[in-house]
Parts: C-alpha cells; structure tokens; sequence
C-alpha cells in the first residue's frame, strides 16, 4: 500500500503506464473483433490522433483551434491527390502531404499566434473555413462537392488487420512524441504562455515562436491523421475538411479532458461508437451525443480523463496525508 | 413427420442434383434475402432521405416481403447526409449484417463513397437517385448498377432539344446551384442546345442556400433570353420559383427546369405559381397509365401525399430488384449470376408507365417525358407529360465511345459548341 501510492501520486511515472495500458488494449481487442468492429476501431485510432492534436493547442497552449479539420482534410486530400488522380507513389504521396500540411500550418500559425482567446478561435475558424471552400470550388483538383476517390493504399497494407495494426504504430508513436514534446521544457513553456503571455515574455521566451512552432507541431499530427483517414476510407470529401470536422475534434478533446493529451482517445471512442451505434438504433441519434455533451459539461466540466485524474489525485494525496 | 422428412431430404437431393451443393439448397430455402437500405434520415436531406424509406417499403409491404419463395428483410441505415458515416454504415451493413446487396443513398457524395467501398468490396450496389455522371460512365464499376435512377445530364439533353425545336428558344440562361449535380446537368442542356444552333447567353452559378435570388433575376431581365433553364434542388428550387413569380418575370419570360425544380418535393410546397413550368424527367405522377396511377394512389393512400422523384425512384428500383431475384430464383448468393439477372431485366409494367431497361453501361434507357406543371382537379399541383422522346440513354445521340472522349461536365466545360 505505501509502495503503491507515490507511484500513483507520481504524475510523471502514471502516464507512461496508462500509455502503455491503452496500446497494449487497443493491440489485443482485434482479436475478438469482426471486420466491420475493426474498421470502427480504427476510425477510432484516426480520431484519437486528430483529438490528441486539438488538445495539444487547446489544452497545453491555451489556444483552441477550429481549424483542426481543415488541417485534417489537407492532409487527406494532399495524399489522395497524389496516388489516385496522379498516380504517385503512396510513400512519396505521404510525404508531400506531411510537407502540405505543415505549409498550411505555418501560414495559419503566423496568422493566428498573434491572437489568443476568442479571436484565435474565430480566426482560426476563418482560415479552416478557406480551406473547405477550396476544396468545394476548385473542382479540376478536388472534385468539388463529389470530392475524391480511388483504393491509395499501398498493397502491403491492403489487408484490414494490417491496416489496423499500421495505424495502431503510428498512433503510438505520434502520441508518444507528443506526451515527450509536451512534458519537455519547450511544453512547459507552452504551458507557461497558456497562463500568462506577457509574463512568459518578459521572461525572455519568444512566445510566437513558441506558438508557432506548437502549431505546427499539432497541424502535422492532424494531417498525419487525415493521411490514415484517407488511407482507410479511399475517400476524401468537402464534408472532411468542413467546420464540423474541426467541431468534432474538439469535442473529443473536451470530453476527453483538455490538457490530458490522451482524454482525446475515450472522447473519439465515445463519440465514434455513438455515431455509429446509437445511429443504427435510433433517428434522433444527435440527440443522444447533444445531451452527453450537455452533461459532461455539467458534471464533469474537466472530461472524462480529466475527471478520473483529479479523483486519482485526491485519493492518493489524502492516504499520504492520513498516513503521514 | 416421416413422410414429410422424407419428401424434404428427398427434395434436398434432387436440388443438389440440380444445383450441385447442399449449402445452397439449404440457403435457399431457409434464411431470408437480406437488403441493405442506406438513406439520409438526419442531416440537410432528411426529408428526401425519409420518401425513399417509404417508397422502398411501401412495395415489400405490399408483396408481403416475400420473393421467389423466400423472406425478405431490409435493413434500414441513416447515413446522416455525410459521406464519412454512410461509409461506415455500408461498412456495417456489409460485413457485419451481412446484407447480400446495397441500395440507396441520396446525395452524390454520399452514394460516391459507398460506390468506391463496393468496389474494393465486390457487394452490389445500387443507386436510384444518385446522378453524379461518372458512376456509369468514365469511372463506372461493374457492380454499381443504376437501377431505376437517372445520369444527371441524361434528361437535360432531350430537354434542350424539345426548347431548341419544339418551343423554338434560341438563347436561354442557364441558372443553378454551384456543385457537380448542377454543372452536369447544365452542361448536357448547353451542349446539346448550343450544337442544335441555339446560344446560351449567360449562366449564373449561385451557391447552394441561396436566400435571394434577385441579383440573378435582374441580370436575367436585362439579358432578355427567349427561356431560363432553372436546374434547382430543394429549398433553393421553391425559393426561386417564388421570387420569380414575385418579380413578374412568370409570365413574361419561359422557365423550363431540370427534374428537380419541378418535383413534388419541391412543388407540393408551393401554389399557383408552379403552373406551366416545363421540364423532362423518366417519371410523371400525373401519368394516365394504369400502373402509375394505381401507384400514385396507394403512396396517398399510405403517405397523405403525392410521391417525389425519391420514393418514386425507390419503388421502381424495389420491382425491378424484385423481378431480377425471380428471374433467378432466388439464388441471390451467386452475385454474377444476381447481377446479369439486374442488367437483363425489361421492367415492362411499372409506375414509369414505359418499358425500361439497362444500357451496357448500367444506366437505364428510359422512354422520358416531358412534363408540364398543371392544376390536378383536387387543387394539387402535378407533372402530367405532354410528349415522349423515345430511347434515350445517358448518351443521347452520341456515339459511346466518342462521347467519353470528352471531359465530364463541371463549371469549366459545358460542352458548348464555338460558333
């Protein structure tokens, strides 16, 4: 029991764990799974990514972007363009989709770091709104409203297994380097512009490149999930780049809990079980994802993970208290 | 009981005599047909989304779900209007429930990422109102077959010839919303007219939700065109109507509309102010043939209303299904054989009112009418058809082979002839 609670009580020590947990659960449960359960999974991954991404600007930085999807979608349609309409190589598609979406960011983040608050949220609003008219106007590239199409998958990785474990690595990985970016000193200077800008600036910190540089750092994991989205779905459409995209991101991040990085997984497995499940059952399926909303927002104000960490927290800290 | 045991082991055998499988007799005989209804029940097209449910049911209802001898169960799925979650649900219905074909889908996004999922995926797929072009033509995938549906730029091209020779318009402006569904079907009226010798003045593209229309109708009134041809859907389409008869141009200046400006989803919604509008479409509920008004009257009979391109489509598509499963028996398993029975079938009695068939190319030739907008003796506002252009396929008059040369219709080509 003594040996128990500093580990728990020790934050830098539990997330590694949970990591850890959480990989190891999303690596056994295809076993049990069907091929339909194991799409829905790695949607599920794919979102996880795009959450996680959100959360690292709005929970780190303290600057919540709705641009996420625009980002999201460039990264989707940059690959898509590349294979299927002009019959590239997948790697190199990736590749320069990576290299489309961090242009696009660093643009966005040279525009938007200069704000904070509410005009960050519009502003990056507008920008990702560019995006989506983009793709819905400049037909002989993007389709237009019928968007995109084409099996882009590289043939080994055409099997839904080894797909799904595909993702599953690249998840890990990318998630991985955002736990280390943001438990780094560069994070804690994140963390310090989210409590006080001009105090991180006077400091001596150049907060804009900061921001700048966690921008981009967050665009290029939202494009690099949008790379597997497309991957995944063979389909990429004005629908993927569209505001509610950015909306659904943050969501998952909020219900999650912002600024726990990995409350961005339980908030895409609840939101994409919920879409896809209760949907199939009922009509007013929205109704039942607006009224979860409404009531995390209530009653768990922090999120899901936020929640259970605070609850964690107290718990371990009163033992030691009682004991001491 | 043993004598019944023994005339059901002794028609296995001779079914597997017949057909050479014991799974297969089994098949047949015990587990229903299963049909995979995907429709937009939420999201922008939910109303559309929900007359295509009533349309499908309403003819295994009145079959009593039940073909070739065996039951059939349809699985209904809201694909949310998104393309993302019809995906995933054709995902669902496929590998999970395990439906043996797919139908439906409304918009074209949405029936396109099904589309791309059935050909990985090999299950049939069929798309009564889903029009984008390329699905049966440039990019046409073998299982993907429009049964009952339209190519968008199909019904356009004899409406422009019936403008250019019958009604004797030379220059008409073309009005529609911005997207791919609106370029085709511009495109197919331009083309066609512009070679015919008549010219296309101006076109307007206005984006999609568009609350006023009068920008466009005053530089309408100033171009002075012998007709305005409206390809609108929706709210767009009553919109338009409306400020078009409030602005006096009814009246004045011809409209003539794509199918969709004058469906009943659009005009049950408005008055008098729809009357006389001309347009060319596969169906008319305002058809005096038997069938379609039995049809018309049992859908008022079960839904208080006239039916719309959406539930018509459906129930058509629904009979023809019906009649390839009969054709082979049922044995929906072997997907070819289940195929070649869809692309072979000649429905000649059904609410279309003409014999109809497949095309090579999986898109119906239609005998296609055109319509008027008229009072029905109710009050209603109805199409009745006032001539037939026999044989039209989505390729008019052209040569196959030539007219896939060309690119696809988008706001960039409309196909119009240099002069």
């Amino acid at each position: 029991m003594i040996a128990e609670s500093p580990i728990l009580s020790n934050q830098s020590l539990l997330k590694p764990i949970l990591w850890a947990t959480l990989v190891a659960l999303f690596a056994l449960v295809p076993v049990f799974l069907e091929s339909y359960q194991l799409s829905l999974l790695t949607l599920i991954l794919v979102y996880s990514l795009l959450a996680m991404s959100v959360d690292l600007l709005a929970g780190f930085a303290g600057r919540t972007p709705l641009c996420h999807g625009a980002l999201f979608g460039c990264g989707a349609y940059g690959v898509m363009y590349f294979v299927s309409t002009l019959r590239g190589d997948p790697l190199i598609g990736v590749v320069l989709a990576l290299g489309l979406v961090l242009s696009v960011s660093l643009v966005f983040a040279l525009l938007a770091t200069r704000t904070s608050g509410v005009y960050f949220l519009l502003l990056t609003l507008a920008l990702g709104m560019i995006v989506w008219g983009v793709c819905q106007r400049w037909t002989s590239v993007s389709g237009g409203e019928n968007g995109l199409r084409g099996a882009i998958r590289p043939e080994w990785l055409l099997d839904p297994l080894r797909y799904y474990y595909f993702v599953l690595l690249c998840a890990s990985l990318l998630s991985w380097t955002m736990y280390r970016v943001v438990s780094s000193p560069f994070g804690l200077t994140l963390k310090g512009i989210r409590e006080s800008e001009s105090r991180m600036k006077s400091l001596g910190y150049n907060t804009t490149l900061h921001l700048t540089l966690g921008f981009c750092l967050s665009g290029l994991v939202a494009g690099a999930s949008g790379i597997l989205y497309a991957f995944l779905n063979s389909f990429v459409s004005p629908t993927t780049v569209s505001l509610s995209q950015s909306v659904k991101g943050l969501l998952m991040a909020i219900i999650g809990g912002v600024g726990t990085l990995f409350g961005g997984v339980v908030g895409a497995t609840l939101i994409i079980l919920l879409e896809n499940l209760v949907s199939s059952m009922t009509e007013r399926w929205s109704m039942v994802l607006g009224a979860m909303f409404v009531l995390t927002m209530i009653f768990v104000p922090s999120g899901i993970l936020g929640k259970l960490r605070t609850v964690l927290v107290d718990h371990s800290g009163n033992k030691k208290s009682a004991e001491g | 009981m043993k004598r019944r045991q023994l005339i059901n082991a002794g028609s296995q055998v001779a079914g597997l005599l017949a057909i050479g499988s014991f799974d297969r007799v089994f098949a047949q005989s015990k587990q229903p047909i299963k049909i995979g209804l995907l429709t937009p029940l939420t999201g922008v097209v939910a109303a559309g989304g929900k007359e295509i449910a009533e349309g499908f049911n309403l003819y295994w209802d009145q079959v009593g779900k039940k073909v070739a001898g065996r039951d059939v169960q349809i699985f209904v799925e809201d694909d949310g209007s998104n393309p993302d979650i019809a995906l995933q649900k054709a995902r669902k219905l496929s590998e999970q429930t395990k439906v043996d074909f797919l139908v439906g889908d409304l918009l074209a996004n949405t029936g396109l990422a099904v589309a791309e999922y059935a050909k990985t995926n090999g299950i049939p797929y069929f798309i009564p109102v889903i029009a984008a072009d390329d699905l049966t033509q440039r990019t046409r995938i073998p299982n993907v077959i429009r049964v009952a549906g339209y190519s968008a730029s199909q019904m356009a091209h004899p409406m422009a010839d019936y403008a250019f020779k019958k009604l004797g318009y030379r220059k008409v402006v073309t009005i529609s919303q911005d997207y791919t569904f609106g370029h085709e079907q511009c495109g197919g009226f331009a083309q066609v007219f512009t070679e015919l010798g008549g010219t296309i003045v101006a076109q307007h593209w206005h984006p999609l939700n568009t609350q006023d229309f009068s920008p466009y109708l005053g530089q309408i009134m100033s171009a002075k065109p012998d007709a305005v041809f409206a390809m609108e859907t929706g709210a767009d389409a009553s919109r338009l109507i409306q400020q078009w008869s409030s602005f006096g141009l009814k009246g004045s200046i011809p409209l003539i509309g794509a199918q969709n400006a004058t469906d009943q989803s659009v005009i049950r919604t408005l008055g008098s102010e729809v009357e006389g509008i001309i347009s060319c479409a596969h169906f008319a509920e305002g058809n005096p043939s038997q069938a379609t008004k039995k049809f018309v009257a049992d859908y008022e009979a079960a839904y208080k209303q006239l039916p719309s391109l959406y539930g018509f489509s459906h129930y058509v598509a629904a009979i023809w299904l019906a009649e390839a499963i009969g054709k082979i028996k049922g044995d929906i398993e072997n997907r070819p054989q289940f195929l070649e029975g869809v692309r072979s079938v000649v429905l000649e009695s059904s609410p279309l009112g003409r014999p109809v068939s497949l095309d090579t190319y999986g898109n119906p030739v239609y005998d296609v009418y055109i319509r008027k907008v008229m009072k029905r003796a109710d009050g209603k506002f109805w199409n009745v058809p006032i001539e037939t252009y026999p044989k039209v396929s989505q390729f008019w008059t052209y040569k196959p082979e030539e007219y896939l040369k060309q690119p696809p219709y988008s706001r960039t080509f409309q196909g119009i002839k240099k002069s």
